[in-house]
């Protein structure tokens, strides 16, 4: 791991990656989208609402992934002062944010039609907005300092210790009653959905995690490439 | 290298402790975090009278009567069951056999008048023709399994 600390190293691992992350994007969401949009049936219960699932359950799951993703990075940055650990931290929290907050809005455009609410205070519910509000701390956190590395050190600390609400999320359904129905595809029983939902269902997955992988490496990129030119700005005074 | 290892032990410490703490507090709190209860608990909670509350459950099979704006059902966990009334409009997915959250205020006589009535989704996505195929051969899955968190705790 160690040997990836290296930005430069990291730039050309990323060079790398980023063409085959972009065509597993395009090739999945098309095809993710025309299998949940038009080849796949509607629900027997749901009908065509279901096909909101095709975007929410996605969504939800990498605004998860990228939850601790974002922890780890900010272990590592903590435990052995990656400077490059920190940056992947940052560059990940608008993405898991913003895949956390179109899972709050697709859950609530299905839940009116569905439920009869747009929004209830149960347990899955509260800590998925919980999980949106600490992508925002950590964020907040990050600039709030004149020292970037205090800010990134206080940042990292909020990650770690909001990482105990990722299982709490995952296991809501299960230790308490809520609305929220209880986990459809990674169960004990394997998945209670059909095999004509579920592949589009897991293609979008593809997709969406496709997608990370792409922005989260652009982010990367960008943040060196910004690193790089205040460098060069500080010699040009100091020089 | 030892500064590394103090650092990583400090977090793992922190962690675990952060984790035990959480645990602790979610089961202080099990029946705060509760969204609704079931007909069997309303048996063995103390609620004050005139409490507002959520009942969840199964609609019962046959016992929804229709009287103009006011519907009478049954609400039931397979154990117990409790009757409720509502009058206003019903979410899409209300139906006999599929589970339901109703929010309102338990009456003298035992029966639940609810203000708001949810229905509840299950975990189970198919296609028309394959519920109608495991309906055929009696195979579909059972809807609800009532989550027991509530009657198990013993608090």
């Amino acid at each position: 791991m160690h040997r990836f600390a290296n930005p430069n190293r990291f730039l050309k691992l990323a060079n790398a990656i980023l063409p085959w992350s972009n065509g597993v994007l395009v090739v999945s969401l098309l095809a993710g989208l025309a299998l949940a949009l038009v080849w796949s049936p509607g629900d027997y219960q749901q009908g065509d609402t279901v096909r909101i699932m095709y975007v929410h359950v996605p969504a939800a799951w990498m605004g998860m992934f990228a939850y601790v993703a974002m922890a780890v990075a900010s272990a590592v940055a903590l435990i052995w002062k990656h400077p490059l650990a920190d940056l992947a931290g940052r560059a990940t929290a608008p993405v898991g944010a913003a895949f956390t907050f179109v899972c709050l809005v697709t859950g609530a455009l299905w839940g009116k039609p569905m439920w009869g609410t747009w929004w209830v205070w149960d347990a899955r519910l509260t800590s998925m907005l919980i999980l949106l509000f600490l992508y925002f701390g950590y964020m907040a956190l990050h600039n709030a300092f004149d020292d970037p590395q205090r800010g990134a050190k206080a940042a990292a600390v909020l990650a770690l210790v909001g990482v105990v609400n990722v299982p709490i999320i995952k296991f809501s359904v299960d230790w308490w009653n809520t609305l929220h129905q209880p986990a459809s595809v990674v169960r004990m029983d394997g998945p209670a959905v059909d095999p004509s939902m579920l592949w589009p269902l897991l293609v979008m997955g593809l997709a969406f995690k496709a997608f990370y992988v792409s922005v989260v490496l652009l982010r990367i990129k960008a943040e060196i490439a910004d690193a790089k030119i205040r460098a060069l700005r500080m010699s040009e005074i100091h020089g | 290298m030892t500064r590394k290892k103090r650092r990583l032990t400090l977090i793992g410490l922190g962690m675990l402790l952060l984790s035990a703490a959480t645990a602790l507090v979610l089961t202080a709190f099990q029946d705060n975090l509760v969204f609704f209860y079931s007909p069997s608990d309303l048996q063995t909670k103390p609620l004050a009278a005139d409490q507002r509350f959520r009942l969840g459950g199964m609609v019962e099979d046959g016992s929804v009567v229709r009287d103009g704006q006011t519907i009478r059902f049954t609400v039931t966990d397979y154990a117990a069951t409790t009757p409720v009334v509502f009058s206003g409009i019903l979410p899409d997915l209300f139906r006999e056999g599929q589970g339901v959250v109703t929010e309102g205020r338990l009456n003298s006589e035992g029966v639940f008048q609810a203000t708001e009535v949810l229905a509840k989704h299950d975990e189970n996505y198919m296609p028309p023709e394959v519920s109608d195929a495991l309906e055929r051969t009696g195979k579909m899955p059972n809807t609800m399994r009532m989550p027991e968190s509530t009657s198990n705790t013993g608090s």
